[in-house]
């Protein structure tokens, strides 16, 4: 099976948001990139693994500039054979479909695999664009990923629950949360992801269909109230009365 | 301006789709597109939400992401759309993008705001998995935009509505839907308005119990941490965070959960935060807007008798 998964670098988990030139760029200052944790934990590993039980070969996207290599060779070390980076700023959700399916309509893979969102836009988008550029179904948010022959099974989150759905190949699915296990590299699979290809691909040009103009931070929270632990009528009174939640 | 909304129906109109109608009576008249058995009684309510033109696809077999976006393409063909709208939930998620990539058209998702409509049309939206929100703007004529649940209160504006089928056949996608497993009864987390969570000061699954009768009495939904979801306490569906779901209840309330930066990125939308802990120095008391230092044990059961309480004395 010929695999292709989208991977995305991000601020790691544990990062404090700050934006700098006005509130109009992310401010880099001190923070360290991560593999977008859906890209790795779950659609990465996936792929591995069914690359190991029944042979194929897993290639690794990325739409970035020279910056993302780091996280790039991270995904080589994991086990990836391969990696391609569109070598582009990434401007908008749909620039970065069409870069991934322009690549990929000629490469004949059986299966695309997205994170379910990465966790600094948190678009969900990229999948289900891939998808529609590329005329293929969809399988959204997907936590369990069985493979027979030539039919995936397939369980997705829905509304209120589960669905199991069946589909051939190819096709796209974008991964959540339990359909694989975070794997952390070892060293021999760091040694060998140095000289693992990694190949730097020109971007095809399209227009910027949206942007972002500005960010801000939440406002914070004015002050916790601490109530007596043995008062709760007190908190009720207060959810009702004073914030009329309840 | 011509406004497309889609909504799904199960039994009854979803607050979701309540919200997504209202947001559109914002910017233009509301054609809403659906499919399914819904009965003309049930989608003549959504005229009480201000929608007048309801398109329903009622020959679906199997409701799947190519052939409900092929039918929402026809819509928006039809309609000659400028604002295409949906809900941000799962079926959104798999629908709104394939749309916006075959228009080519500006896609935002998760939208929080109303748009801001000067010489451009900017949305906001959360981004850094809560901890910030972003201004997006469109540049495209025709704009696809996800609302976030909880985001848009649901405003009662009777028209008058007419119903039509949409006739043409659109076939089969490739995804089989092959069965269907329920979570349960309850309200799905991330349309909750009360969620009621709890972390590893629970000290096991086997007491769940005083964190479930909590939400019976207040009609809430239950929540966990991280942790709690990783060892396999509670069900991955029920791990709100940065790397779960987020969510924007108007309350929530967190037992035992001391508040780490990937949780509360998951929860900071939400109107009103009570934390539960007996740590005062718990990082989660920054962002509550009521704290209780106690032992969970304890402050659980007796808000929930307080909660009885005040439902029996609304009687």
């Amino acid at each position: 099976m010929k695999i292709l998964v989208c991977i995305s670098k991000v601020p790691d988990t544990t990062s404090k948001i700050n934006f700098v030139d006005n509130n109009t760029k992310f401010d880099e200052n001190g923070v360290q990139y991560i593999v977008n944790p859906y890209d790795e934990w779950y659609a990465l590993v996936r792929a591995l693994e069914l690359v190991e039980a029944s042979g194929g070969t897993v290639t690794t996207i990325t739409v970035g500039t020279s910056i993302d290599d780091p996280t790039i060779r991270k995904a080589l070390a994991i086990g990836a054979n391969d990696a391609v980076r569109i070598d582009a700023d990434p401007a908008d959700s749909f620039f970065v479909a069409k870069q991934i399916s322009e690549y990929a309509k000629n490469e004949n893979f059986d299966l695309v695999m997205t994170g379910k969102e990465t966790i600094n836009y948190n678009g969900a988008q990229i999948g289900g664009m891939v998808a529609e550029l590329l005329d293929m179904p969809f399988v959204s948010l997907a936590n369990k990923l069985d493979v027979d022959g030539a039919r995936a099974t397939l369980e997705r989150d829905v509304q209120g629950g589960i669905e199991v759905v069946e589909v051939d190949f190819p096709f796209v699915l974008s991964a959540s949360k339990g359909m694989a296990e975070q794997r952390i590299p070892n060293m021999r699979g760091i040694m060998a992801a140095r000289t693992k290809p990694l190949n730097v691909i020109p971007p095809t040009e399209h227009n910027k269909l949206t942007s972002v103009v500005k960010f801000e931070l939440p406002a914070p929270k004015i002050g916790c109230k601490y109530l007596d632990p043995e008062n709760m009528d007190e908190l009720v009174e207060l959810l009702h009365n004073e914030t009329k939640v309840i | 301006m011509s406004v497309l909304v889609f909504v799904e129906i199960k039994n009854k109109l979803s607050k979701a789709a309540k919200e997504v109608i209202t947001y559109g009576t914002n910017l233009g008249e509301v054609n809403v597109v659906t499919y399914g058995n819904a009965s003309n009684e049930v989608l003549s309510e959504m005229g009480d939400y201000g929608a007048k033109n309801i398109l329903v696809y009622r020959k679906i077999n199997e409701p799947n992401d190519q052939v409900v976006s092929k039918l929402m393409l026809k819509a928006v063909d039809k309609l000659n759309a400028e604002f295409i709208l949906l809900s941000q939930d799962q079926t959104g998620k798999s629908i709104g993008p394939r749309v916006a990539a075959k228009l080519e058209a500006g896609h935002v998702s998760g939208a929080i705001s109303l748009p801001e409509v000067s010489d451009d049309f900017t949305v906001k939206t959360n981004v850094y998995s809560g901890k910030a929100i972003a201004y997006v703007c469109v540049h495209t004529d025709k704009k696809v935009i996800s609302i976030l649940p909880n985001s848009i209160q649901p405003v009662e504006n009777k028209v008058d509505v007419s119903i039509s089928e949409f006739e043409e056949d659109l076939g089969n996608g490739r995804i089989k839907t092959v069965d269907l497993k329920p979570l349960g009864d309850g309200i799905p987390l991330p349309e909750a308005e009360l969620v009621v969570s709890a972390g590893r000061g629970l000290k096991g699954p086997e007491n769940w119990g005083i964190v479930e009768d909590l939400a019976n009495s207040l009609g809430a939904t239950t929540a966990c941490s991280r942790p709690v979801a990783d060892i396999g306490w509670r069900p991955h569906h029920e791990h709100v965070g940065q790397t779960g779901v987020a969510i924007r209840p108007n309350l929530y309330i967190a037992a035992g959960i001391s508040g780490a930066i990937q949780h509360l990125a998951g929860v900071n939308g939400s109107k009103v935060i009570v934390v539960i802990n007996t740590d005062p120095e718990a990082p989660f008391f920054k962002a509550a807007d009521y704290g209780v230092v106690g032992d969970a044990f304890e402050v659980l059961p007796k808000l929930t008798a307080a909660i009885n309480n005040f439902k029996a004395s609304q009687r």
